[in-house]
């Protein structure tokens, strides 16, 4: 039995394994300092980069951020406070559900109303399908992170006199930030690499952007229309930027780590 | 706070129900200023809900009501219009178990002043210098009061708990079952400690220990099946109990 679940465990690791060194073997000889500084090039030429996608993704994870993680936060407060509520059962079930919408149902959700109305894909619309994707990851995490807090410290606030909203905003919130925090970080590395959601939002620019108005690239667009496209010099740098993507991933993941260790974490006893 | 408050407490036909179920039947009981009082009885009898219905912590349990009056200095606390906030600073609470927050050893303290007041920071350093020497945990902890509060041993958590209500300058200290967890010597401690506060405080303790009611208490309140069974100076509840099932269960025969 115990060989099986290492070998299981062994298994569960091992695409991981496969994907780095896949993607160090084909990515990493066209990674330079000029993928991450220059525009992509015309066909033919050699030496583009992805600063435009960089930039592009940084603006939609903004965006994403500032709609998913207020919405998110607040949503797993209300469900963890008011557990045995039935709003709060119907909340969770449902949130439950948009967690497991495919995501480019919430693409043509996002173009059917951000994008269609207006006749023009864009940065926002992108950022604001992100962030519906955010909102129940944050959601049901906060709520398991708040849970984590022992009854014993929301009674010492209220036996002290704290009202029970300030107990909630000062003792609870305050006691699972790390952990709340590690939830927003691995939901933000999840979202960084959706690509399906953006097809028809952001939709993808050659130029660089910084408008929330107009179409925006991001590292998994580019990645995509490089990789389906006929040109060799195109698919190095597609690989290149699955690279960075994944980078990112694991800099967010390890950053998560750090600070769910932090010095006055929630941990008790 | 004027000079007539002295935090008695009257406790007048109490009835308490958790949904269906009642919990306490009819209590009245005097709780008298600057003295302790032990609620001894076995597990389950409604001493612990008893406490927690001084300071209202029943308040948002779904399902919860009761009956009579509980007044403390006059006032009856049930009583909606009654500020629960201003309630709870004036009834401090110790838990059985140690629940200092995840913050430093000050902060902890400060946390009460801080709610309504905003203290200038040398009152603030004063309040909580005062309340930690109250609570005898002082000199332990002067030098590292900016540290975690987790860090601290079980009964040094305990005291820090107290000093936490202590800062509140409460009228009445409610302590349920506080040194169950903890050892002979940090247990002496804090009796010696409740010795020493209730020359300005009125102190209940609930307590299942029948030895630490005998040291620590001047009354002592049996409680059984939700009744009160019999009340009387700590003395003579112990030597000559009035009712039989309290001498059978001071005499270990129940519970």
């Amino acid at each position: 039995m115990i060989t099986l679940t290492v070998v299981a465990a062994l298994l569960a690791t091992l695409p991981l394994v496969f994907i780095l060194a896949l993607l160090l073997k084909q990515g990493a000889s066209s990674l330079n300092w000029a993928f991450f500084t220059n525009m992509p090039k015309p066909v033919g030429e050699t030496g583009g980069g992805m600063a435009n996608a960089m930039m592009g993704t940084v603006m939609l994870i903004g965006v994403a951020s500032v709609i998913g993680l207020p919405v998110g936060i607040g949503a797993g407060l209300y469900l963890a406070e008011h557990r045995g509520a039935r709003f709060a059962s119907v909340v969770r079930f449902l949130s439950d559900v948009l967690n497991g919408l495919p995501s480019i149902v919430i693409g043509i959700f996002a173009w059917q109303f951000l994008v269609r109305p207006v006749k023009q894909f864009s940065a926002l619309a992108g950022g604001i399908a992100l962030g519906v994707m955010m909102i129940p990851l944050v959601t049901r995490a906060t709520e398991e992170m708040i849970r984590l807090v022992p009854d014993a410290l929301r009674e010492a606030a209220l036996a002290l006199g704290y009202p029970r909203w300030r107990t909630s905003l000062t003792i609870v919130l305050r006691t699972a930030l790390p952990g709340i925090v590690t939830a927003a970080l691995v939901a933000v590395a999840r979202i960084a690499g959706e690509t399906a959601p953006l097809l028809f939002t952001a939709f993808g620019n050659q130029f660089w952007s910084t408008s929330f108005m107009h179409p925006i690239s991001a590292l998994p667009l580019q990645i995509f229309s490089y990789a389906i496209s006929p040109y060799d010099e195109w698919h190095a740098l597609a690989w290149a930027g699955a690279l960075v993507l994944l980078a990112l991933v694991l800099v967010i993941s390890l950053v998560a780590r750090f600070v769910t260790r932090s010095k006055f974490g929630a941990g008790h006893d | 706070m004027t000079t007539t408050l002295s935090g008695a407490v009257a406790v007048e036909n109490f009835s308490f129900w958790y949904g269906p179920k009642q919990a306490l039947f009819d209590i009245s009981l005097d709780l008298a200023p600057h003295a302790v009082t032990a609620l001894i009885g076995p597990s389950g009898c409604g001493k612990s809900t008893f406490l927690r219905s001084i300071n209202r912590m029943h308040d948002l349990l779904p399902g919860a009501r009761s009956t009579g009056r509980i007044l403390l200095d006059g006032e009856n606390v049930l009583d909606r219009s009654v500020d629960v906030v201003n309630l709870r600073q004036r009834v401090g609470m110790v838990f059985q178990r140690s629940n200092p927050f995840p913050k430093s050893i000050y902060d902890n303290v400060a946390w009460g002043p801080r709610l309504n007041r905003s203290p200038s920071r040398s009152e603030l350093d004063d309040l909580v210098e005062q309340a930690l020497r109250r609570a005898a945990l002082w000199d332990e902890v002067k030098d590292r009061l900016r540290q975690s509060a987790i860090g601290l041993s079980g009964g040094q958590q305990q005291r820090l708990c107290i000093a936490r209500a202590l800062a509140n300058e409460p009228e009445v200290l409610l302590l349920d079952e506080p040194c169950s967890a903890l050892d002979p010597i940090a247990t002496q401690r804090i009796e010696e400690l409740l010795w020493e506060l209730k020359k300005d405080l009125t102190i209940v303790i609930v307590t299942h220990n029948l030895q630490q009611a005998g040291r620590v208490s001047d009354r002592t309140a049996f409680f059984y099946l939700g009744k009160l069974i019999e009340h009387g100076a700590t003395d003579q509840l112990f030597t000559a109990p009035r009712e039989e099932r309290t001498e059978a269960y001071i005499t270990g025969r129940f519970g």
